[in-house]
Protein backbone atom coordinates (compact mmCIF):
# COMPACT_ATOMS: atom_id res chain seq x y z
CA UNK A 1 0.00 0.00 0.00
CA UNK A 2 1.67 3.25 -1.12
CA UNK A 3 0.15 5.32 1.22
CA UNK A 4 2.20 3.20 4.12
CA UNK A 5 5.09 4.49 2.60
CA UNK A 6 6.68 7.04 5.30
CA UNK A 7 9.46 8.53 2.87
CA UNK A 8 6.54 10.31 1.56
CA UNK A 9 4.68 11.74 4.90
CA UNK A 10 7.24 14.51 5.01
CA UNK A 11 6.61 16.05 1.82
CA UNK A 12 2.74 15.47 1.82
CA UNK A 13 2.66 17.04 5.23
CA UNK A 14 4.37 20.25 4.20
CA UNK A 15 2.39 20.37 0.80
CA UNK A 16 -0.66 20.27 3.04
CA UNK A 17 0.68 22.56 5.79
CA UNK A 18 0.96 25.01 2.44
CA UNK A 19 -1.76 24.26 0.28
CA UNK A 20 -4.16 24.86 3.50
CA UNK A 21 -2.61 27.86 4.83
CA UNK A 22 -3.37 28.87 1.42
CA UNK A 23 -6.61 27.96 1.12
CA UNK A 24 -7.21 29.80 4.85
CA UNK A 25 -5.94 32.92 3.90
CA UNK A 26 -8.05 32.86 0.42
CA UNK A 27 -11.02 32.46 1.90
CA UNK A 28 -10.67 34.60 5.10
CA UNK A 29 -9.14 37.41 2.84
CA UNK A 30 -11.00 37.22 -0.83
CA UNK A 31 -13.90 34.44 -0.77
CA UNK A 32 -16.13 34.63 2.46
CA UNK A 33 -15.99 38.46 3.11
CA UNK A 34 -17.30 39.02 -0.39
CA UNK A 35 -20.15 36.04 0.24
CA UNK A 36 -21.34 37.34 3.49
CA UNK A 37 -21.23 40.84 2.31
CA UNK A 38 -24.12 39.70 -0.86
CA UNK A 39 -26.18 37.64 1.80
CA UNK A 40 -26.06 40.54 4.27
CA UNK A 41 -27.25 43.08 1.61
CA UNK A 42 -29.81 40.83 0.21
CA UNK A 43 -30.93 39.89 3.88
CA UNK A 44 -30.79 43.64 4.70
CA UNK A 45 -32.37 44.39 1.19
CA UNK A 46 -35.59 41.68 1.81
CA UNK A 47 -35.90 42.96 5.71
CA UNK A 48 -36.04 46.88 4.16
CA UNK A 49 -38.40 45.58 2.22
CA UNK A 50 -40.74 43.92 4.57
CA UNK A 51 -40.20 46.83 6.71
CA UNK A 52 -41.77 48.74 3.72
CA UNK A 53 -44.79 46.58 3.20
CA UNK A 54 -45.72 46.63 6.83
CA UNK A 55 -45.23 50.61 6.67
CA UNK A 56 -48.13 50.58 3.35
CA UNK A 57 -50.06 48.35 5.30
CA UNK A 58 -50.81 50.27 8.31
CA UNK A 59 -50.82 53.56 5.69
CA UNK A 60 -53.70 51.38 3.95
CA UNK A 61 -55.31 50.58 7.00
CA UNK A 62 -55.41 54.32 8.03
CA UNK A 63 -57.22 54.86 4.76
CA UNK A 64 -59.16 52.24 5.26
CA UNK A 65 -60.57 53.44 9.33
CA UNK A 66 -60.59 57.00 7.86
CA UNK A 67 -63.24 55.70 4.58
CA UNK A 68 -65.20 53.69 6.79
CA UNK A 69 -65.33 56.72 9.43
CA UNK A 70 -66.39 59.39 6.16
CA UNK A 71 -69.19 56.23 5.31
CA UNK A 72 -70.98 56.22 9.01
CA UNK A 73 -70.81 60.12 9.05
CA UNK A 74 -72.05 60.74 5.85
CA UNK A 75 -75.05 57.94 6.49
CA UNK A 76 -75.69 59.21 9.51
CA UNK A 77 -75.86 62.86 8.51
CA UNK A 78 -78.05 61.78 5.51
CA UNK A 79 -80.50 59.69 8.19
CA UNK A 80 -80.64 63.32 10.00
CA UNK A 81 -81.65 65.06 7.25
CA UNK A 82 -84.04 62.69 6.36
CA UNK A 83 -85.60 62.60 9.68
CA UNK A 84 -85.54 66.37 9.77
CA UNK A 85 -87.31 66.80 6.27
CA UNK A 86 -90.03 64.19 7.34
CA UNK A 87 -90.66 66.24 10.25
CA UNK A 88 -90.94 69.45 8.32
CA UNK A 89 -93.33 67.86 6.25
CA UNK A 90 -94.88 66.28 8.92
CA UNK A 91 -95.42 69.59 10.51
CA UNK A 92 -96.51 72.01 7.00
CA UNK A 93 -98.85 69.20 6.43
CA UNK A 94 -100.47 69.43 9.87
CA UNK A 95 -100.70 73.27 9.43
CA UNK A 96 -102.25 73.16 6.19
CA UNK A 97 -105.39 70.44 7.34
CA UNK A 98 -105.61 73.05 10.40
CA UNK A 99 -106.16 75.80 8.77
CA UNK A 100 -108.06 74.06 6.00
CA UNK A 101 -110.49 72.34 8.53
CA UNK A 102 -110.62 76.30 10.41
CA UNK A 103 -111.59 78.03 6.74
CA UNK A 104 -114.33 75.34 6.02
CA UNK A 105 -115.50 75.42 9.64
CA UNK A 106 -116.21 79.28 9.37
CA UNK A 107 -117.37 79.20 6.18
CA UNK A 108 -120.06 76.59 7.04
CA UNK A 109 -120.99 78.63 10.19
CA UNK A 110 -121.48 81.88 7.59
CA UNK A 111 -123.52 79.68 5.44
CA UNK A 112 -125.46 78.39 8.04
CA UNK A 113 -125.59 82.57 9.47
CA UNK A 114 -127.18 83.33 5.82
CA UNK A 115 -129.56 80.40 5.38
CA UNK A 116 -131.08 81.60 9.26
CA UNK A 117 -130.72 85.07 7.98
CA UNK A 118 -132.83 84.21 4.75
CA UNK A 119 -135.20 81.94 7.12
CA UNK A 120 -136.31 84.56 9.58
CA UNK A 121 -136.94 87.38 6.75
CA UNK A 122 -138.71 84.65 5.10
CA UNK A 123 -141.06 83.71 7.79
CA UNK A 124 -141.70 87.43 8.32
CA UNK A 125 -142.73 88.32 4.65
CA UNK A 126 -145.03 85.18 5.32
CA UNK A 127 -146.38 86.98 8.41
CA UNK A 128 -147.29 90.27 6.20
CA UNK A 129 -148.97 87.89 3.56
CA UNK A 130 -151.06 85.85 6.06
CA UNK A 131 -152.18 89.22 7.13
CA UNK A 132 -152.99 91.06 3.93
CA UNK A 133 -154.66 87.53 3.28
CA UNK A 134 -156.95 87.27 6.12
CA UNK A 135 -158.04 91.03 6.00
CA UNK A 136 -158.80 90.58 2.30
CA UNK A 137 -160.52 87.61 3.48
CA UNK A 138 -162.32 89.02 6.14
CA UNK A 139 -163.84 91.85 4.07
CA UNK A 140 -164.66 89.72 1.49
CA UNK A 141 -166.38 86.99 3.34
CA UNK A 142 -167.36 88.61 6.96
CA UNK A 143 -167.54 92.53 5.65
CA UNK A 144 -165.76 93.30 8.64
CA UNK A 145 -162.60 95.53 8.55
CA UNK A 146 -160.24 93.90 10.94
CA UNK A 147 -157.33 96.27 12.73
CA UNK A 148 -153.64 95.25 11.67
CA UNK A 149 -153.47 94.56 15.78
CA UNK A 150 -155.50 91.22 15.41
CA UNK A 151 -154.48 90.35 11.96
CA UNK A 152 -151.47 89.85 13.59
CA UNK A 153 -152.21 88.02 16.41
CA UNK A 154 -154.52 85.78 14.54
CA UNK A 155 -151.70 84.88 12.66
CA UNK A 156 -148.93 84.48 15.09
CA UNK A 157 -151.65 81.94 16.48
CA UNK A 158 -152.19 80.35 14.04
CA UNK A 159 -148.56 79.70 13.41
CA UNK A 160 -148.05 79.00 16.66
CA UNK A 161 -150.51 76.02 16.82
CA UNK A 162 -148.82 75.03 13.35
CA UNK A 163 -145.33 74.80 14.36
CA UNK B 1 -4.59 -6.56 -15.08
CA UNK B 2 -3.17 -3.45 -13.59
CA UNK B 3 -2.10 -3.06 -9.68
CA UNK B 4 -5.54 -1.56 -8.35
CA UNK B 5 -3.26 -0.02 -5.53
CA UNK B 6 -0.96 1.32 -8.42
CA UNK B 7 -3.37 4.40 -8.26
CA UNK B 8 -2.63 5.58 -4.99
CA UNK B 9 1.73 5.61 -5.89
CA UNK B 10 3.20 9.28 -5.05
CA UNK B 11 4.82 10.73 -8.28
CA UNK B 12 7.48 13.36 -7.25
CA UNK B 13 7.64 16.29 -10.25
CA UNK B 14 10.13 18.36 -8.54
CA UNK B 15 12.81 16.75 -6.15
CA UNK B 16 13.24 19.39 -3.21
CA UNK B 17 15.00 18.33 -0.76
CA UNK B 18 15.46 21.12 2.13
CA UNK B 19 18.34 20.24 4.13
CA UNK B 20 17.61 16.51 5.41
CA UNK B 21 13.89 17.25 4.83
CA UNK B 22 12.28 16.08 1.49
CA UNK B 23 9.75 18.72 0.53
CA UNK B 24 9.08 17.46 -3.02
CA UNK B 25 6.34 18.66 -4.96
CA UNK B 26 4.39 15.53 -6.42
CA UNK B 27 1.45 14.42 -7.79
CA UNK B 28 -0.22 14.65 -4.35
CA UNK B 29 0.94 18.12 -3.74
CA UNK B 30 -0.14 19.14 -7.66
CA UNK B 31 -3.84 18.00 -6.63
CA UNK B 32 -3.67 20.22 -3.49
CA UNK B 33 -3.20 23.28 -4.95
CA UNK B 34 -5.24 22.33 -7.44
CA UNK B 35 -8.13 21.84 -5.34
CA UNK B 36 -6.82 25.32 -3.27
CA UNK B 37 -7.03 27.29 -7.24
CA UNK B 38 -10.46 25.80 -7.84
CA UNK B 39 -11.99 26.49 -4.86
CA UNK B 40 -10.88 29.84 -4.98
CA UNK B 41 -12.06 30.66 -8.46
CA UNK B 42 -15.41 29.00 -8.29
CA UNK B 43 -15.71 31.42 -4.81
CA UNK B 44 -14.55 34.66 -7.08
CA UNK B 45 -15.93 34.11 -10.22
CA UNK B 46 -19.13 33.02 -9.22
CA UNK B 47 -19.63 36.34 -6.55
CA UNK B 48 -17.88 38.74 -9.51
CA UNK B 49 -21.40 39.89 -10.13
CA UNK B 50 -22.53 40.32 -6.87
CA UNK B 51 -26.06 39.79 -7.68
CA UNK B 52 -28.95 40.50 -5.18
CA UNK B 53 -30.70 37.47 -7.01
CA UNK B 54 -28.02 35.46 -7.65
CA UNK B 55 -27.23 32.90 -10.89
CA UNK B 56 -26.24 29.59 -11.02
CA UNK B 57 -22.62 29.71 -10.15
CA UNK B 58 -23.43 32.37 -7.42
CA UNK B 59 -26.45 30.31 -6.04
CA UNK B 60 -23.71 27.35 -5.73
CA UNK B 61 -21.24 29.17 -4.13
CA UNK B 62 -23.85 30.67 -1.80
CA UNK B 63 -25.21 27.62 -1.39
CA UNK B 64 -21.76 26.22 -0.14
CA UNK B 65 -21.49 29.08 2.75
CA UNK B 66 -25.07 28.78 3.68
CA UNK B 67 -24.74 25.29 4.08
CA UNK B 68 -21.42 25.38 6.28
CA UNK B 69 -22.43 28.39 7.89
CA UNK B 70 -25.74 26.24 9.02
CA UNK B 71 -23.79 23.29 10.01
CA UNK B 72 -21.73 25.78 12.36
CA UNK B 73 -24.65 27.46 14.20
CA UNK B 74 -26.76 24.16 14.50
CA UNK B 75 -23.97 22.36 16.06
CA UNK B 76 -21.95 25.09 17.60
CA UNK B 77 -23.68 27.58 18.36
CA UNK B 78 -23.01 31.42 17.88
CA UNK B 79 -19.65 31.23 19.50
CA UNK B 80 -19.22 29.03 16.57
CA UNK B 81 -18.90 32.23 14.29
CA UNK B 82 -15.07 33.03 14.97
CA UNK B 83 -14.36 29.41 13.73
CA UNK B 84 -16.30 29.57 10.78
CA UNK B 85 -13.68 30.72 7.71
CA UNK B 86 -11.68 27.33 9.05
CA UNK B 87 -14.50 25.01 8.91
CA UNK B 88 -15.41 26.53 5.89
CA UNK B 89 -12.14 25.73 4.50
CA UNK B 90 -11.77 21.99 5.84
CA UNK B 91 -15.28 21.65 3.85
CA UNK B 92 -14.21 23.16 0.56
CA UNK B 93 -10.47 21.23 0.67
CA UNK B 94 -11.94 17.65 1.60
CA UNK B 95 -14.98 18.13 -0.49
CA UNK B 96 -12.51 18.84 -3.64
CA UNK B 97 -10.26 16.47 -3.33
CA UNK B 98 -12.29 13.82 -3.34
CA UNK B 99 -14.00 15.07 -6.03
CA UNK B 100 -11.05 15.86 -7.75
CA UNK B 101 -10.39 12.48 -7.33
CA UNK B 102 -13.12 10.83 -9.23
CA UNK B 103 -12.15 12.91 -12.63
CA UNK B 104 -9.97 10.47 -14.83
CA UNK B 105 -5.97 10.53 -14.50
CA UNK B 106 -7.19 12.22 -10.80
CA UNK B 107 -5.19 11.52 -7.98
CA UNK B 108 -7.36 11.45 -4.28
CA UNK B 109 -4.92 13.15 -1.95
CA UNK B 110 -8.15 12.57 0.82
CA UNK B 111 -7.01 8.61 0.34
CA UNK B 112 -3.48 8.96 1.72
CA UNK B 113 -3.59 8.26 5.59
CA UNK B 114 -0.62 11.30 6.06
CA UNK B 115 -3.44 13.60 4.69
CA UNK B 116 -6.07 12.55 6.57
CA UNK B 117 -4.22 12.14 9.78
CA UNK B 118 -2.35 15.75 9.38
CA UNK B 119 -6.18 17.81 9.10
CA UNK B 120 -7.64 15.22 11.85
CA UNK B 121 -4.59 15.98 13.88
CA UNK B 122 -4.64 20.04 12.64
CA UNK B 123 -8.36 19.54 13.72
CA UNK B 124 -7.78 17.88 16.97
CA UNK B 125 -4.70 20.45 18.16
CA UNK B 126 -7.17 23.27 17.77
CA UNK B 127 -10.16 22.11 19.21
CA UNK B 128 -8.03 21.56 22.53
CA UNK B 129 -6.45 24.96 22.21
CA UNK B 130 -9.84 26.22 22.53
CA UNK B 131 -11.09 24.55 25.01
CA UNK B 132 -7.63 25.29 27.64
CA UNK B 133 -7.86 28.73 26.60
CA UNK B 134 -11.69 28.86 26.89
CA UNK B 135 -11.74 26.91 30.42
CA UNK B 136 -8.19 26.97 31.60
CA UNK B 137 -8.07 23.22 34.28
CA UNK B 138 -11.49 23.67 34.10
CA UNK B 139 -11.20 21.78 30.77
CA UNK B 140 -10.00 18.36 32.70
CA UNK B 141 -13.20 18.00 34.34
CA UNK B 142 -14.21 16.87 30.60
CA UNK B 143 -12.81 13.46 31.47
CA UNK B 144 -14.83 12.90 34.15
CA UNK B 145 -18.92 13.26 33.57
CA UNK B 146 -20.48 15.32 36.07
CA UNK B 147 -22.99 13.23 38.16
CA UNK B 148 -21.45 10.03 37.77
CA UNK B 149 -20.25 8.22 41.24
CA UNK B 150 -16.98 9.52 42.62
CA UNK B 151 -15.79 5.32 42.70
CA UNK B 152 -16.57 5.19 39.34
CA UNK B 153 -13.17 7.89 38.75
CA UNK B 154 -10.80 5.25 38.25
CA UNK B 155 -12.92 3.33 35.56
CA UNK B 156 -14.40 6.42 33.68
CA UNK B 157 -11.45 9.13 33.80
CA UNK B 158 -9.21 6.49 31.98
CA UNK B 159 -11.76 5.88 29.03
CA UNK B 160 -12.73 9.15 28.58
CA UNK B 161 -9.65 9.92 27.88
CA UNK B 162 -8.39 6.98 25.17
CA UNK B 163 -12.54 8.16 24.35
CA UNK B 164 -10.73 12.13 23.22
CA UNK B 165 -7.42 11.01 22.36
CA UNK B 166 -8.72 8.66 19.77
CA UNK B 167 -10.70 11.56 17.56
CA UNK B 168 -7.88 12.34 15.05
CA UNK B 169 -7.38 8.75 14.45
CA UNK B 170 -10.84 7.67 13.86
CA UNK B 171 -11.69 10.68 11.97
CA UNK B 172 -8.61 10.34 9.67
CA UNK B 173 -9.49 6.78 9.21
CA UNK B 174 -12.73 7.35 8.05
CA UNK B 175 -12.52 9.72 5.48
CA UNK B 176 -8.63 7.80 3.96
CA UNK B 177 -10.65 4.04 4.31
CA UNK B 178 -14.12 5.46 2.00
CA UNK B 179 -11.79 7.35 -0.07
CA UNK B 180 -9.26 4.39 -0.86
CA UNK B 181 -12.11 1.30 -0.66
CA UNK B 182 -14.21 2.86 -3.25
CA UNK B 183 -11.47 4.33 -5.35
CA UNK B 184 -9.84 0.35 -4.88
CA UNK B 185 -13.00 -0.80 -6.18
CA UNK B 186 -13.49 1.20 -8.92
CA UNK B 187 -10.21 -0.16 -9.98
CA UNK B 188 -10.74 -3.77 -9.36
CA UNK B 189 -13.90 -3.35 -11.61
CA UNK B 190 -11.84 -1.95 -14.30
CA UNK B 191 -9.46 -4.43 -14.15
CA UNK B 192 -12.76 -7.09 -14.70
CA UNK B 193 -14.01 -5.15 -17.75
CA UNK B 194 -10.69 -5.39 -19.37
CA UNK B 195 -9.85 -9.18 -18.26
CA UNK B 196 -13.29 -10.70 -18.91
CA UNK B 197 -14.02 -8.47 -22.48
CA UNK B 198 -10.49 -9.89 -23.41
CA UNK B 199 -11.68 -13.70 -23.42
CA UNK B 200 -15.23 -13.33 -24.44
CA UNK B 201 -15.32 -10.72 -27.36
CA UNK B 202 -15.76 -8.14 -25.35
CA UNK B 203 -19.68 -8.96 -23.76
CA UNK B 204 -18.43 -10.56 -20.60
CA UNK B 205 -17.04 -6.69 -20.35
CA UNK B 206 -20.21 -5.29 -19.80
CA UNK B 207 -21.29 -6.20 -16.32
CA UNK B 208 -18.24 -5.03 -14.59
CA UNK B 209 -18.35 -1.74 -16.54
CA UNK B 210 -22.40 -1.18 -15.32
CA UNK B 211 -21.05 -2.26 -11.83
CA UNK B 212 -18.48 0.77 -12.14
CA UNK B 213 -21.17 3.43 -13.24
CA UNK B 214 -23.12 2.63 -10.13
CA UNK B 215 -20.29 2.56 -8.38
CA UNK B 216 -19.34 5.87 -9.69
CA UNK B 217 -22.26 7.56 -9.14
CA UNK B 218 -21.87 6.03 -5.22
CA UNK B 219 -18.22 7.38 -5.06
CA UNK B 220 -19.97 10.95 -5.32
CA UNK B 221 -22.41 10.54 -2.67
CA UNK B 222 -19.18 9.21 -0.77
CA UNK B 223 -17.44 12.08 -1.61
CA UNK B 224 -19.99 14.63 -0.80
CA UNK B 225 -20.52 12.94 2.48
CA UNK B 226 -17.28 11.87 4.14
CA UNK B 227 -16.59 15.90 3.97
CA UNK B 228 -19.65 16.75 5.30
CA UNK B 229 -18.99 13.96 8.18
CA UNK B 230 -15.94 15.26 8.60
CA UNK B 231 -16.75 18.39 9.31
CA UNK B 232 -19.60 18.18 11.21
CA UNK B 233 -17.53 15.44 13.47
CA UNK B 234 -15.08 18.70 13.66
CA UNK B 235 -18.02 20.86 14.25
CA UNK B 236 -19.04 18.82 17.28
CA UNK B 237 -15.80 18.36 18.69
CA UNK B 238 -15.73 22.33 18.52
CA UNK B 239 -18.98 22.31 20.66
CA UNK B 240 -17.79 20.48 23.42
CA UNK B 241 -14.34 22.58 23.71
CA UNK B 242 -16.82 25.33 24.03
CA UNK B 243 -19.12 24.30 26.37
CA UNK B 244 -17.76 20.88 28.14
CA UNK B 245 -20.38 19.14 27.84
Amino acid sequence: MPQLDPSWFPPQLIWLAISFALLYLLMTRLALPRIGEVLETRQRRIDDNLDRAAEIKQEADRAIAAYEKALAEARAEAHAIMREAGARLAAEAQRRQAELSARLASEAKEAEARVGDAKAAALGEIRGVAAEVARAAAVRLAGIEPDAQTLVRAVEAVMKGRA
Amino acid sequence: MANPLEQFRIKPIVELPIGSVDASFTNSSLFMLLAVVLIALFLTLSMRGRALVPGRWQSMAELAYEFVANMVRENVGSEGRRYFPFIFSLFMFILFGNLLGLVPFGFTFTSHIIVTFGLAITVFTGVTLVALVRHGFKFFTYFFPSGAPVAMAPLLVPIEILSYCSRPVTLAIRLFANMMAGHTMLKIFAGFTVGLGAITYGIGGIGPVAVNVALTAFEFLVAVLQAYVFTVLTCLYLHDAIHLH
